[in-house]
């Protein structure tokens, strides 16, 4: 399981453009739809846990690790998800300074900005079809992306407001 | 003004506490944080040259902040100061995860963590949807841009292709069309 972990995420660390959160629709492709590891509702939840703890966002990799082989998966799978990519951020960072105006560097920013915007569209689409358990959390999940969208609320106030909701509405 | 200029050389042990106290502080995004800590208390990093850093850690793939300060403990202790910075950081927020995730397959199928539960996954889905629409609106502005992204979703969420497959067919053409223009 521990090799399982570090191949799977591993191979999705240099795929991590623009952030983790471009690589959710495949992470749940992998643990829900594949392996079954976990139902939509549980990788909803997860993921939700993962925001709702201090941390980067990169923590859903490493409760996905904790929920297949404890404390032992949870390191593996948070050291394949990073390790690569830090790997590259150490060599690239020795040459940054030289390439600050390169053409090619505006070019693969300009070419990998859509391509994150619609990654993390698709990750927003798959957890909304996740975490739809009715009614109630399709109202919290539209008056959550409303507040983030157009206000400066903290996000804990809303992960707080959308567990209150459901606690008290449910 | 380069950063491996600056005269104090952090050592292995101020990377690793500077970074922890990022880690533990940081609830819903690490990165304000981690620049108040560097650039505002420490005075590590000018805001120019952390903005600079930061263009870098989003330039390439990973998490921002992870990506961070791997690159700044690497360039105060070479490998060894980005293992101290990164385990730092990590540190304190993989160990509560994995208590929180304990506490998950024990207590979480109880009716009372099952509603709270679905309400707080709902309310996090509202913030990666409003993240998703800040980072693809501003992108939004010309016809390039939005063949890609939509191209991109349909692969994913129409077509299930697997991430590094998507990536090898998008990828080139988004050079491309980045290039040329």
């Amino acid at each position: 399981m521990l090799v399982t972990l570090a191949a799977l995420f591993g191979r999705l660390s240099l795929l991590a453009v623009g952030g983790v959160n471009s690589t959710v629709p495949e992470i749940a492709r992998q643990v829900v739809t594949l392996r079954h590891w976990m139902t939509p509702a549980q990788f909803a939840q997860i993921f939700a846990i993962a925001q709702a703890a201090p941390g980067p966002n990169m923590m859903i990799v490493t409760l996905i690790g904790g929920h297949e082989a404890g404390v032992a998966g949870g390191i593996v799978a948070t050291l394949a998800m990073m390790l690569p990519a830090g790997t590259l951020v150490i060599v690239v960072s020795r040459l940054w300074e030289r390439y600050r105006e390169a053409r090619w560097r505006r070019v693969i920013q300009s070419a990998l900005l859509p391509v994150t915007a619609g990654l993390v569209l698709a990750a927003a689409a798959v957890l909304v079809r996740q975490a739809d358990t009715g009614w109630l959390t399709v109202v919290i999940t539209a008056v959550s992306t409303v507040l983030l969208w157009r206000t400066r609320l903290h996000p804990l106030w809303l992960l707080a407001g959308g567990t209150v909701a459901g606690l008290l509405l449910a | 003004m380069d950063p491996r200029a600056a005269p104090e050389r952090l050592t292995h042990a101020a990377l690793f506490t500077g970074f922890f106290q990022a880690g533990i502080i940081g609830f819903g995004g690490v990165l304000p944080v981690a620049r108040r800590i560097m650039v505002e208390q420490k005075a590590w990093l000018t805001a120019a040259q952390f903005a600079d850093l930061f263009s870098l850690c989003q330039f390439l793939p990973g998490a921002n902040i992870v990506n961070l300060s791997f690159a700044f403990g690497a360039r105060h202790r070479g490998v060894t100061g980005a293992a101290a910075a990164v385990s730092g950081l990590l540190a304190a927020p993989v160990a509560i995860v994995l208590g929180l995730g304990a506490l998950y397959s024990r207590y979480g199928q109880m009716p009372l963590a099952r509603h709270g539960l679905a309400g707080l996954a709902a309310a996090a889905t509202g913030l990666v949807l409003a993240t998703a629409l800040k980072i693809a609106t501003p992108t939004f502005t010309h016809w390039r841009n939005i063949a890609v992204s939509v191209l991109v979703f349909a692969l994913v969420m129409l077509a299930h292709f697997s991430l590094p497959v998507t990536m090898g067919l998008v990828l080139p053409l988004s050079l491309f069309l980045a290039w040329r223009s």
